[in-house]
């Protein structure tokens, strides 16, 4: 059963995808530690840091894509998830630091030791282990989408207002994380990380291995969302983002498909945060903030929502735009960014890929036309109605 | 003429005459002073005593230079002297006429010894002597003093005061002061349960002090009475702390009415979810700051002016870009509304960007006018000018608003649009027309809401960002397209977040308010007033 979800969920461009982030898995990593500086070929370090984020981010914008762009509901609190992946990952990096801190405490972190506080909280216990940490990077965001999304789906709070709530529930979590008494570190979050695994968090060894499960990751959920997306269950999904009413007097139950849609992709985002952490050595409140979590949603724009290849593109696009324009001209990048939504939303409501699937899908359709009947237009028109 | 003129004259000569009575008068007194020069520190308590007793104002001076040890005897004539240090010498000030007597050297002269009881006396002294001062202020701030140290040994002094003072709020504090001080004395238990009354009436937080210090110290019979005294006070207190509860939570619930009444048009009445509304507001602030920047330079005498003049400007400057943005970008989006949120932010974003180019990333500074800075109080609450004006701004706008949908004909097709546009439109109504002016005057709304909350926040860029959060809260919680949902909702929220405050902490009440939209959604998910009918399927 697994192995036939495994060929439903691939094909070409599924295919080729993943054949290209397992290709830089390997590539990047090899042309990083194994060529000299001053090789053509060598990738700096500080590029497989960047494009390392970039994938974490790819991951996230893929994760809103399956609940947007197949579901049809807009989160506006996805970066919450990454973030509380983040955290948990943080937790497990903090514990790793033991007596190093500058407090040299064994046991407590540093901002609680300035904090004076005597013993750790317990919900800090379990977090030396990394399978612990590991687990809690999926099961918190999981668990807390499964609950607001229990909630949410079954009294039917959709559309905007659904993207309203979700604001606000990012939005509680920012308040609450910015609290020293959450025990989360407050204002400054988790930094300061020694080391992963044993490994030096700095080495560069390290920086690729965690390109690589950056990649690696990349593909696996690629794998996943596409087997759910082709599977009848991602029809029926495509079915009640376009006419959710119809789905249910059909008979279907579609508040327990958002959900689960939802907590799989809030799973996923808890991973993308997860890579997220060590590669840029910080987590604080601010990823809570709900302009990140709208952010995520224009680089699924621009990609083309509604396709899995286009958030990852959208991502990748967006981000290395912004690193380049803040670091060029910074006051401009809000204006860049800005006039991104709405030429996006208004010129191109498919994205990239969408419009180009588009433009492919028409050729086809009208050489299919001249050499057959017409009949065959039809099916290749418009797939996807506003919700 | 000649008549006036020998009035003033005879004025004029009792004026000039009415020192030199003075200075008669001074004799004895100057002999008191004197005998201070020479007392032993074990009678210096009757000199005082007596000194007090002439009630003379002139004393005070003496009196603090005595326990402040600036009081000196020339060793040669048993003279007393005021005196301050200057190098080796000291400056001599005469202490009845307060003229400079010259310069001697230290040794010419003996310092008063004083020890702690004489210290004691003097201030009792002193007390009673300022309580009799025909200053008002002197008097006002002796008998708050006397009653933040009150001893049953200045029990004459205060009654003696009580008996002679016409002064309503004067007489407050010596009561209370009286009330203390015969808590403290071995007066009989009558008076002492008298006094637990007045200070009972009385209430506030100073007799909530004192009475929960007598009660360690009062005898058993008084002890029901003082503890029955305590609790009627708490409640008092208590309810005065609700009061200004509301009243805070009112405020704030001004506060998002205004920053969500707009919302409540562009979102609730016409379905466009606008992110960049709360740059609208923070436009309006900026409107009054570049406003009050003109007058300020060039007009300065309309200062007071600044605010009515900003206002007008601020509905025209944000809903001018209201109507751009309306024509330039959503009109190509009803009916999306998702992607109208987002190319809304993405206005936002740039809206915000550019202030920050303009003005800078810092706050700028908005002044209040007189009118609107200071506080007065009202019974136990202490309510400032600047929040008045608010909630009275705020409710002003919402009834004009809610005048102009229900009474105007431009409300009757606002309405009319949004109920059913193809239907309007075959009536003949200019959908196109009717959408730009609706969501230019939501705009508008949030301009002028930007004047109001310049007065009580930072200008900066980030202005708007604070509040759309909250005002989506509002609307969604008030339930979306009615006005009295908003305005019900902007106040219950207002008031919830300032009761959690106390109890959870500014920052876990603001999250349990969103704990519990987020779970009040869950049950009404159209909110408080959720419209009925075909419009809600639409």
């Amino acid at each position: 059963m697994i192995t036939s979800f495994l060929i439903k969920s691939l094909d070409r461009t599924i295919l080729v995808a993943v054949a290209i982030l397992l290709a830089l898995a390997v590539l990047v990593p090899v042309l990083n530690l194994l060529t000299a500086p001053d090789h053509p070929l060598h990738v700096p370090t500080y590029l497989v840091s960047l494009f390392g984020k970039y994938l974490t981010y790819a991951l996230l914008a893929l994760a809103l894509d399956l609940v947007w762009g197949f579901c049809g509901i807009l989160s506006l609190g996805h970066a919450a998830f990454f973030a509380l992946g983040g955290y948990a990952m943080g937790m497990y990096l903090m514990r790793q630091i033991g007596a190093r801190g500058s407090y040299g405490n064994p046991l407590l972190p540093d901002f609680m030791v300035f904090l004076n506080w005597k013993e750790l909280p317990w919900f800090w216990y379990g977090f030396d282990m990394f399978w612990f940490a590991a687990l809690m990077v999926v099961l918190v965001p999981g668990l807390i989408a499964f609950v607001f999304g229990w909630f949410a789906f079954r009294s039917r709070v959709n559309g905007v207002y659904l993207s309203i709530i979700t604001q606000a529930m990012t939005y509680a979590l920012l308040l609450a994380f910015f609290r020293n008494d959450m025990g989360f570190g407050g204002n400054n979050g988790l930094t300061d990380f020694k080391d992963i695994l044993g490994f030096n968090i700095q080495a560069d060894g390290t920086r690729a291995a965690l390109f690589a499960a950056s990649a690696l990751a990349l593909a696996v959920s690629l794998v996943i969302t596409s087997g759910i997306v082709r599977s009848k269950f991602g029809k029926v999904l495509v079915a009640l983002r376009d006419a959710e009413s119809r789905t249910r007097f059909l008979g279907y139950r579609v508040e327990h498909m958002k959900l689960f849609a939802f907590t799989v992709s809030a799973m996923m985002a808890g991973v993308a945060g997860a890579l997220y952490v060590p590669q840029v050595g910080i987590i604080n409140p601010g990823e809570f903030e709900p302009g990140n979590s709208i952010e995520v949603v224009i680089w699924t724009a621009v990609g083309g929502r509604g396709t899995l290849i286009g958030p990852i593109i959208g991502a990748i696009l967006v981000n290395g735009g912004k690193s380049i324009f803040t670091a060029a001209f910074p006051e401009f990048w809000l204006f860049a960014l800005g006039g991104l939504f709405v030429l996006v939303t208004l010129l191109l409501p498919k994205g990239i890929v969408g419009t180009a699937q588009h433009y492919l899908a028409r050729r086809r359709s009208y050489r299919a036309e001249t050499v057959s009947d017409k009949g065959a237009g039809l099916r290749a028109s418009e797939p996807m109605a506003a919700e | 003429m000649y008549r006036i003129l020998q009035t003033v004259l005879v004025a004029l000569i009792l004026f000039t005459a009415f020192p030199a009575a003075g200075l008669s008068a001074e004799e004895p007194l100057r002999d008191l002073v004197n005998a201070l020069g020479t007392a032993k520190l074990s009678n210096m308590d009757e000199h005082i005593a007596a000194l007090a007793k002439s009630g003379d104002p002139k004393i005070v001076p003496i009196l603090e230079a005595l326990s402040d040890g600036n009081l000196y005897v020339r060793k040669a004539d048993d003279q007393v002297f005021l005196t301050r240090e200057s190098g080796a010498n000291l400056t001599l000030t005469d202490p009845l006429s307060g003229e400079s007597v010259g310069e001697a050297p230290k040794s010419a002269l003996s310092k008063i010894k004083v020890n702690n009881s004489v210290r004691r006396s003097v201030r009792a002294a002193l007390g009673g002597l300022t309580l009799l001062s025909p200053d008002r202020n002197q008097r006002f701030k002796a008998a708050q003093s006397i009653l933040q140290s009150p001893n049953a040994d200045a029990l004459p002094t205060i009654e003696n005061a009580l008996a002679a003072e016409k002064d309503a709020a004067i007489r407050t504090l010596l009561e209370q002061a009286r009330a203390t001080a015969v808590l403290a004395s071995d007066r009989p238990p009558e008076e002492k349960r008298q006094a637990v009354q007045t200070l009972k009436q009385n209430g506030g937080r100073e007799a909530l002090s004192i009475l929960s210090a007598a009660l360690g110290t009062a005898d058993e019979t008084l002890k029901p009475e003082i503890e029955a005294a305590l609790a009627s006070i708490e409640q008092t207190q208590a309810l005065w702390a609700a009061g200004q509860n509301v009243w805070y939570g009112l405020s704030l619930g001004s506060v998002l009415l205004l920053a969500a009444i707009g919302l409540a048009i562009t979102f609730g009445v016409m379905g466009i979810i606008n992110m960049a509304h709360g740059e609208m507001v923070m436009l309006g602030a900026y409107t009054t700051f570049l406003v009050q920047e003109i007058v300020r330079t060039s007009f300065p005498g309309l200062f007071d002016w600044s605010l009515a003049i900003a206002l007008p400007l601020a509905f025209l400057v944000t809903g001018a870009v209201g109507l751009a943005i309306e024509r330039g970008v959503i009109r190509f989006l009803y009916g999306r509304p998702l992607e109208t949120l987002l190319a809304t932010w993405g206005i936002s974003l740039i809206l915000q960007q550019a202030v920050r180019s303009i003005f800078g990333p810092t706050n700028r500074e908005v002044g209040n006018p007189s009118w609107m800075s200071g506080a007065f109080e009202l019974g136990g609450l202490t309510i400032t000018w600047n929040r008045l004006w608010i909630i009275l701004f705020a409710l002003t706008v919402f009834a004009g608003l809610l005048f102009l949908l229900k009474k105007t004909p431009m409300g009757l097709q606002m309405r009319a649009v949004t109920q059913n546009r193809r239907m309007a439109s075959s009536m003949g109504i200019r959908t196109p027309v009717v959408d730009a002016l609706t969501f230019a005057l939501g705009s508008g709304i949030a301009g002028m809401a930007g004047v109001a909350l310049s007065q009580i926040d930072n200008v900066s860029p980030n202005l708007g960002q604070g509040y759309i959060i909250d005002s989506f809260m509002v609307v969604v919680f008030g339930g979306v397209g009615n006005l009295w949902g908003t305005l019900v909702g902007a106040f219950s929220l207002g008031i919830l977040n300032k009761f959690l405050e106390p109890y959870a902490g500014a920052v876990l009440g603001k999250i349990l308010v969103l704990v519990l939209i987020i779970l009040f959604i869950q049950k009404r998910p159209r909110g408080l007033f959720a419209l009925k009918g075909r419009a809600v399927e639409a």
